[in-house]
């Protein structure tokens, strides 16, 4: 009844080709947004940063970089850990030989380095595809762990070869370092997600993005109707590393603190953020946020239900946890093969014909 | 409120009925993941001696104590939204059993004003308290353990290493990589030849290591190795049939559950070790009176007198000794998180104290000063009997070398106060 596009005329080509073309979904998208940005500020704690929402903007930050190639250019990665641990060193060595630069330079600069080595990393995806390239990106994955656990000049000498993130600030305020305050931190992971979302969004329905998807649908058809695979698939890997490089550095900067990369950027991150992407639904900005939302927030959701409602011993609520999100990754996968996302597209239909569907 | 409780400290030796606040120690344990069969029975005893202190004593001074736990897996994530989830309710003292969450926690828990108490691991240069003001590691630390080992050796062979070749295997993480700066230091200093050989997490997957050690036939073999690491490196040992004694693990690499997978071959292997093996100690028995038949002990309750299970009570122990001395110093019996850092900061464990509390013969007295967080260093060499599935101490405790260990320790905190821009105290 509420939710319907009747009555909402678009006169103009711009209003014609918005993202939420319905009054009521734009209107929810203002209402969040304001919400993140002008309400939860006040209301945060340590705990809500740190465990639950910092967690959560990041890796939906790297679902959106990751769809961006396996989504929408139907490249499939499993380096995304490795292109994470080159965005965390990146930052690491500018935030430490450039002190005094703002963060927001830092974080954008290690973006830029990732796409760099991801390029590098993405040529033979134009000779070899699907799993093959699969395995060409694993190498990427153990390669990059290796040279940073390998070549001491990436952790500064430090004798544990772990990386710590010295206090920095942006615009005077505190964003790294254990005396940010949680308001600081999770405004600057906002800002750096919604700035991915915005600019995703409108990569993917662009030149760019249609180009992507030919060559996802049908490679040789794409190049008949003249798109460059070289182009397309080398942007595609350069932007999708841009994105994860962006998370790879927030992950170790703001979030962590401290990082080591075999465990922190292992192949289990890799794995994870493709989960992310499978479960929220490939090709598609709001999947990456739902299949980041489920992987961070069930596990936590678990862990309070379990251990500190039902006062259940912690090994047995782990193991549970292990359990009950194998269990809805296979339901989900049945149920809905396209995903959290194509969920909420049908729930989007049926609330559109509601209450009188035909 | 606080009427009541300074009334409550006043009788504390009368004080039997149920506390007003209770001392949280929260527990970051792990009983999942490749880590947990070691991480079950440090974090058992951790929560047994704690029950049989309520139990037996009405708490730490009159106040009842309450260990919080929660599962980490090892892992520096959940390690972080642990803390993030204990720290408000008035968590003491954290001890994270995993080098990784212990560095993710030095600077937040010093931020938060909560000590960090790493028996044995984390960061070696916290040692140094003018730098590192909220972390302990006390009794011994790894460049003691790499020390106490060389020491060892340098005994076996009568006093020299030169020309000798020393492998060590260790886990490539920053728990392994500690040791490797002293040992380096050391084979400058006695002329040994040091290999470096890293084993990747989780540490199933040996055999180009041990080929190569096979190949290189070093005279010892060290090993820096935690959980399931530890069994594959002595299979592996075996099975090259390279001589047990002559394979010396850190103390995080000799346990129970590390030798009895390998049964018969694991005969000889040794380890470091901060306390005395077994369960000949008068603490067992309150624990058994007050916890074992009652019970109420943790977890499956079949963890008692393995190795890891006394270093699990030797850290309780220490804990509960810091807050009495915190209680003492600023009599108080509800202290905080900041008192307690006080209190750990004056601890003196000495022997006869170790005796009353059912720990006489368990391991070293040392002395906790400002500038020293890192207690005595002392550590001593066990070695496995297959056949009577026994460790025993085949060594007194022994002093690290201190000359080499000192400049290290001043090195690598100075580099740390320098990038985190932190002044000296204890002035």
């Amino acid at each position: 009844m509420i939710y319907r596009e009747a009555g909402d005329f678009s006169t103009t080509y711009p209003q014609d080709s918005q993202t939420f073309p319905i009054k009521f979904d734009r209107y929810r998208y203002y209402v969040v947004l304001a919400f993140a940005f002008l309400v939860v500020p006040f209301l945060i704690n340590d705990y809500w940063a740190n465990a639950i929402l910092l967690p959560f903007l990041i890796y939906a930050i790297a679902a959106i970089g990751l769809n961006i190639l396996t989504g929408y250019c139907g490249q499939v990665s499993l380096g995304t850990g490795g292109f994470m641990a080159v965005g965390a060193y990146a930052c690491y060595k500018l935030m430490t030989a450039f002190p005094d630069v703002s963060m927001f330079i830092h974080v954008i600069l290690a973006g830029f380095i990732t796409a760099a080595v991801g390029v590098v990393f993405g040529l033979p995806s134009l000779r070899i595809k699907g799993f093959y390239l699969a395995v060409a990106t694993l190498a990427a994955q153990f390669f990059l762990v290796w040279l940073f656990n390998r070549v001491s000049w990436f952790y500064n000498y430090s004798a544990s070869g772990q990386i710590n993130a010295p206090e920095r600030d942006t615009f005077g305020i505190l964003i790294t370092g254990p005396n940010a305050t949680a308001w600081a931190t999770y405004l600057f992971c906002l800002i750096f997600c919604t700035a991915s979302a915005i600019i995703a969004r409108n990569l993917t329905r662009g030149t760019l993005g249609r180009s992507w998807m030919a060559i996802r649908d049908m490679d040789i058809a794409a190049e008949i109707i003249g798109v460059n695979p070289l182009k397309a698939k080398l942007t595609a890997f350069a932007v999708s590393s841009f994105f994860v490089g962006i998370s790879g550095a927030l992950f170790f900067a703001i979030y962590l603190g401290a990082v080591e990369v075999g465990e922190v950027f292992g192949i289990t991150k890799s794995f994870l953020v493709l989960f992310m992407v499978i479960i929220g639904g490939l090709g598609s900005v709001f999947g990456s946020f739902a299949g980041a939302a489920f992987l961070v927030l069930l596990p936590v959701a678990l862990k309070v239900v379990g251990a500190d409602m039902l006062g259940w011993p912690t090994d047995i609520v782990a193991h549970f946890q292990l359990v009950i999100v194998g269990a809805l990754i296979i339901f989900f996968l049945i149920v809905e093969p396209h995903g959290l996302a194509q969920l909420w597209r049908l729930a989007k239909e049926k609330l559109r014909l509601w209450p009188f569907p035909h | 409120m606080t009427l009541k409780l300074t009334t409550l400290a006043l009788g504390a030796a009368l004080a039997a009925g149920p506390a007003l606040a209770d001392l949280v120690f929260p527990s970051l344990d792990y009983r999942t993941g490749p880590y947990a069969a070691n991480g079950i029975p440090v974090a058992d005893a951790y929560a047994d001696y704690f029950t049989m202190l309520n139990a037996r004593d009405g708490g730490i001074g009159g106040v009842m104590t309450r260990v919080l736990p929660c599962e980490t897996a090892y892992n520096t994530e959940k390690g972080v939204e642990c803390y993030e989830a204990t720290k408000s309710e008035g968590a003491l003292v954290y001890q994270p059993y995993s080098t990784g969450i212990t560095y993710q926690l030095i600077p937040k828990a010093t931020a938060d004003d909560i000590p960090i108490h790493s028996m044995g691991y984390g960061r070696t240069s916290a040692a140094n308290g003018k730098v590192f003001s909220h972390v302990f590691n006390y009794p011994a630390n790894y460049w003691d353990g790499a020390s106490v080992a060389v020491k060892y050796m340098l005994n076996e062979e009568g006093g020299s290493l030169e020309g000798k070749k020393i492998a060590l295997i260790y886990h490539n993480s920053a728990f392994g990589k500690e040791p490797i700066r002293t040992l380096e230091e050391l084979s400058k200093k006695h002329g040994f030849e040091l290999s470096l050989l890293p084993v990747d997490h989780p540490g199933q997957e040996q055999k180009s290591q041990w080929l190569q050690i096979r190949r290189d036939k070093p005279d010892y073999v060290v090993m820096w190795g935690w959980g399931v690491m530890n069994q594959v490196a002595i299979q592996e040992a075996a099975n090259i049939r390279f001589p047990m004694d002559k394979f010396i693990g850190v103390w995080w690499s000799g346990s129970e559950n590390d030798v009895l997978p390998v049964g018969e071959n694991a005969d000889g292997y040794k380890a470091l070790a901060l306390t005395a093996p077994g369960d000949e100690f008068g603490v067992y028995e309150d624990l058994k009176k007050y916890v074992y038949d009652e019970g109420k002990a943790a977890g499956n309750g079949d963890q008692m007198g393995t190795v890891l299970y006394n270093r699990g009570l030797y850290a309780a122990m220490l804990a509960a000794e810091a807050a009495r001395t915190a209680q003492e110093i600023h009599g108080t019996a509800d202290i905080t998180s900041g008192m307690m850092r006080d209190g750990m900061e004056a601890l003196e464990i000495t022997e006869e104290r170790l005796a009353e509390l059912g720990f006489a013969n368990f391991a070293p007295g040392f002395k906790v000063t400002c500038e020293n967080h890192g207690g005595n260093g002392m550590g001593a060499v066990q070695q496995w009997d297959a056949s009577a599935q026994k460790w025993t101490l085949i060594t007194d405790f022994i002093e690290s070398d201190s000359d080499v260990i000192q400049p290290l320790i001043a090195e690598d905190s100075a580099a740390y106060a320098a990038e985190n821009n932190i002044e000296e105290g204890c002035n």
